[in-house]
């Protein structure tokens, strides 16, 4: 049966979440946005507190390592039957914390990226034996962004190791995460199908942090450039199948998309919100009143563009929704995780720019937080995927077109 | 469950699917003629005999709270989706040039979805209707499914079910027993719901047609715009300001004294024969008033009214995002189909984002609205989506086809006539 509210199981978390998320976060928001690439040590806290959870198995999904999650005993409880799962309860718990601040929620200890990837693609024995890493993950290099394939960190093996060398850049966390999702090629003349992830711990020799970036936003989130000069990792840290099957290809590495891109998706819908809020707030100081039932045209123009925001809000967050349902009902959802990415990127984005402009200077200044909203939303739409990637995936699954007709 | 099995049996048993062949039924389809530039009296039509009322109204129960999020359509829904679509695409869409060359909706389309029970969606059983619950959530899908095929031909079906569902909804008693017994039947009467007056920044809240107030009942001055099949129409659901009291429904049956009809031919919803309804110095009676008048129920006609509006541009978007597809594979530019070049690639790939994350929207909407949730804001923000980008889609459509889109030999143009009407209708039709 259609319904497209919260559900009710998850709503108790969710209230708890967007506590924790005000408590912990939004107090902290500016504080770190000023002294980038100091460390967040208000985080250690909460970190334990979601390890707690999730050990628990009251997490709901709290954590990174929950999107994708094999989970076999929720799978034959719903058999036949609809299901909420952890791809929407990650989902709408990333949603809260960014409202409160995405470059903190991008900070938490344990729950990057790479995390994301080891639950995506680790077989069992790797699970357990990365279990509490830190992980962040490496993808881009200084010539290579949204052309994954194309990389040129390559991976040698030697006995029982890999050997690591290229440079990686825009690694979030790289500096603060014990360890480092490596995407590096055993052979690049097999092009996609050579590219391999490797978990690289960040104890070994020939890895170091290079330099981090000074950023737009998200300044409470550390960028780094990270080096791997004849890093030995060790063989069975290649994550999932170590074959090149030329027929599989990308598919198993870019997998791990399809469950993390959502996630992007909620922290634009997360961050919009709070502006959306704020700017709510503001306009109603300034006498204006928003009035559903009338034609927004008869209404003022703070009020109909207030309107028309929403109104993207709202898309772009029931898209999410709609991605993550779709993964947790185990049904493909890979066009509509990139629509979802798509649409709340740019809207998130533009929601928080025209936000500060009807806040005038009062939303441009840093006696707010709107302005720091406007600058953190920008990367949402180029991380995990451009806005023109998640355009080309859609075109190519919508006109059933491959990579080298659509290019 | 939104329906009951009444509705499945209905459908199930229709001849006309079978025995019809349903493409032939268009190629003899009765016309009253060209409906454009008249000036006529309120259709003659039938009299509705008075029967008093003996209590309470019957209304539709709510749907309850399932607790899970999911967008999956229920089997009943998917079932009658499903005979829908099929419908529209083997009649309503072949049906739509020549629906919209002579400013009216065929007589065999109009009987042959009545002959589904679209009218009776909303009627409760024990008033002949075929439900039990209320669902707009399945009224959505349902003008979804419709427009996909043709919009103006679905407005013109699914005006009656307006006027049903209105006074179902709102009715007393006496005016469910006097009205509802006609909809349940085989003759379903013309009617429409009219709220729009011609005037720029229209708001349905601000209304100019008055009702005063005099010893026997009220007299009602105005004109109203966007009424469907005016000419034909013998019952009419008019917004009414009524003196001292603000927006009201009022009933108007079409052989009172005063009623005018004039054609109205707009940019697009041909099919739907769109009018003006000129009342002037039209009497009708204190219990002419739609149930007790509350100003709530103005309002939730008003939201429920923008929702199927909402609900149409789903379809018509649908029709054009799959015909675009299908053109932009074949067409070739520069010795390559033009769907290889990402200008042209993106724009595809844009409807469909904008299309999904509008129908979410609007299904939001409707599942709020039929669980007994507050959903002004969440129709408010379809209205929105389903305006701007329902429009978008029309024009992007249009333009992806290039020449080919602006001449009739595509269906693209007159989908981008219909689609500007979605964020500007108040009224007319009713989820």
């Amino acid at each position: 049966m259609i319904n497209l509210e919260t559900p009710r199981k998850f709503r108790p978390f969710i209230k708890q979440a967007h506590q924790v998320a005000e408590e912990f976060l939004r107090a902290n928001s500016r504080k770190y946005d000023l002294a980038e690439h100091s460390y967040p040590k208000e985080l250690d806290l909460l970190a334990s507190l979601v390890d707690g959870m999730g050990d628990s198995g009251q997490g709901q999904g709290a954590g990174a390592s929950a999107v994708g999650s094999r989970d076999e005993k929720d799978d034959q409880a719903g058999k036949g039957k609809v299901k909420n799962g952890t791809n929407m309860s990650s989902v709408l718990s990333i949603i809260e914390m960014c409202w409160a601040d995405v470059g903190l929620l991008l900070s938490m200890p344990r729950q990057g990226l790479g995390n994301s990837a080891i639950a995506s693609v680790a077989n069992d024995e790797q699970l357990e034996r990365f279990k509490g890493t830190w992980a962040a993950m490496a993808i881009t290099e200084p010539s290579t962004g949204s052309d994954s394939a194309a990389i040129t960190t390559t991976a040698v093996k030697d006995g029982d190791a890999y050997i690591l060398n290229g440079e990686k850049i825009y690694v979030t966390s790289g500096e603060r995460a014990d360890s480092v999702v490596v995407w590096a090629t055993l052979d690049k003349s097999l092009g996609r199908a050579a590219i391999k992830s490797f978990l690289v711990p960040k104890s070994l020799p020939g890895i170091r942090v290079e330099r981090l970036e000074h950023k737009l936003g998200i300044r409470a989130s550390d960028t780094a450039v990270i080096l791997l000069e004849n890093c030995r990792v060790p063989a069975e840290n290649l994550l999932g199948n170590p074959e090149i099957d030329v027929k599989q290809g990308f598919a198993g590495a870019m997998a791990t998309f399809d469950n993390t891109r959502p996630l992007v998706a909620g922290m634009a819908v997360g961050c919009a919100r709070a502006a959306l809020e704020d700017t709510r707030e503001m306009l109603a100081k300034a006498g204006v009143v928003i009035d559903y039932d009338r034609p927004a045209q008869t209404q003022s123009y703070a009020a109909a563009t207030f309107i028309a925001m929403e109104a993207d809000w709202e898309a772009a967050l029931l898209l999410t929704l709609e991605a993550a349902w779709l993964a947790d009902n185990r049904k493909p959802n890979s066009m509509e995780a990139s629509m979802a990415k798509a649409k709340a990127g740019r809207v998130g984005n533009d929601i928080t720019l025209r936000c500060v402009e009807l806040a005038g200077t009062l939303g441009y200044s840093e006696n707010e937080l709107v302005e720091k909203w406007s600058r953190d939303s920008k990367i949402l739409d180029i991380f995990e995927g451009t806005q023109q990637i998640q355009q080309l995936i859609v075109a190519r699954r919508l006109l059933n077109l491959s990579s080298a007709q659509l290019r | 469950m939104g329906i009951g099995l009444a509705v499945l049996n209905r459908i199930a048993s229709s001849p006309t699917i079978d025995k019809l062949k349903l493409r032939k039924t268009t190629e003899k389809a009765v016309y009253e003629g060209a409906k454009s530039g008249f000036r006529v009296a309120g259709a003659s039509g039938r009299v509705f005999k008075r029967v008093k009322g003996s209590g309470k109204p019957t209304r539709l129960a709510r749907t309850s709270d399932s607790g899970v999020f999911d967008l999956e359509p229920t089997e009943d829904q998917q079932m009658i989706v499903g005979v829908i679509k099929e419908f529209s695409a083997e009649v309503l869409r072949p049906a739509a040039s020549d629906a919209e060359n002579v400013n009216d909706t065929s007589k065999e389309v109009l009987a042959q979805t009545s002959e589904f029970g679209l009218t009776l969606l909303n009627i409760p059983e024990s008033l002949g209707g075929l439900s039990e619950d209320r669902s707009a959530v399945t009224g959505v899908l349902v003008a979804e499914a419709l427009a996909e095929g043709d919009m103006g031909q679905a407005v013109a079906c699914l005006a009656p079910a307006a006027v049903a569902t209105a006074i179902s909804l709102w009715g007393s008693d006496a005016q469910q027993q006097t009205y509802l017994p006609d909809f349940a039947g085989d003759d379903i009467p013309a009617s429409a719901l009219a709220i729009a007056e011609p005037r720029a920044l229209f708001d349905p809240f601000e209304l100019q047609t008055t009702a005063v107030k005099t010893e026997s009942g009220y007299v009602l001055n105005g004109v109203k715009s966007g009424v469907v099949r005016g000419s034909e129409a013998e019952l009419f659901v008019v917004g009414v300001d009524v003196e001292g009291q603000g927006p009201t429904l009022v009933l108007v049956e079409s052989s009172t004294a005063g009623v005018t009809i004039e054609a109205d031919p707009s940019m697009g919803l041909r099919a739907a024969g769109l009018s003006r309804l000129i009342l002037q110095d039209v009497e009708v009676s204190a219990d002419a008033i739609l149930g007790d008048g509350d100003a709530a129920d103005y309002r939730e006609c008003i939201r429920l009214s923008r929702l199927a509006w909402a609900g149409l541009a789903l379809g018509t978007g649908r029709a054009v995002l799959d015909y675009v597809s299908d053109y932009v594979k074949t067409r070739s530019a520069f010795g390559e189909p033009i769907a290889h070049r990402q200008a042209v690639a993106f724009m595809v790939a844009n409807i469909a984002i904008e299309l999904e994350g509008m129908r979410l929207v609007t299904l939001k909407a409707a599942s709020r609205a039929e669980q007994g949730l507050d959903f002004a804001r969440e129709v408010a923000l379809a209205r929105r989506l389903t305006s701007e980008y329902g429009m978008k889609i029309g024009t992007d459509g249009v333009q992806l086809l290039g020449g080919h889109g602006f001449v009739k030999e595509h269906p693209v143009e007159r989908w981008y006539r219909d689609l500007r009407a979605v964020g500007l209708m108040e009224g007319a039709v009713l989820v």
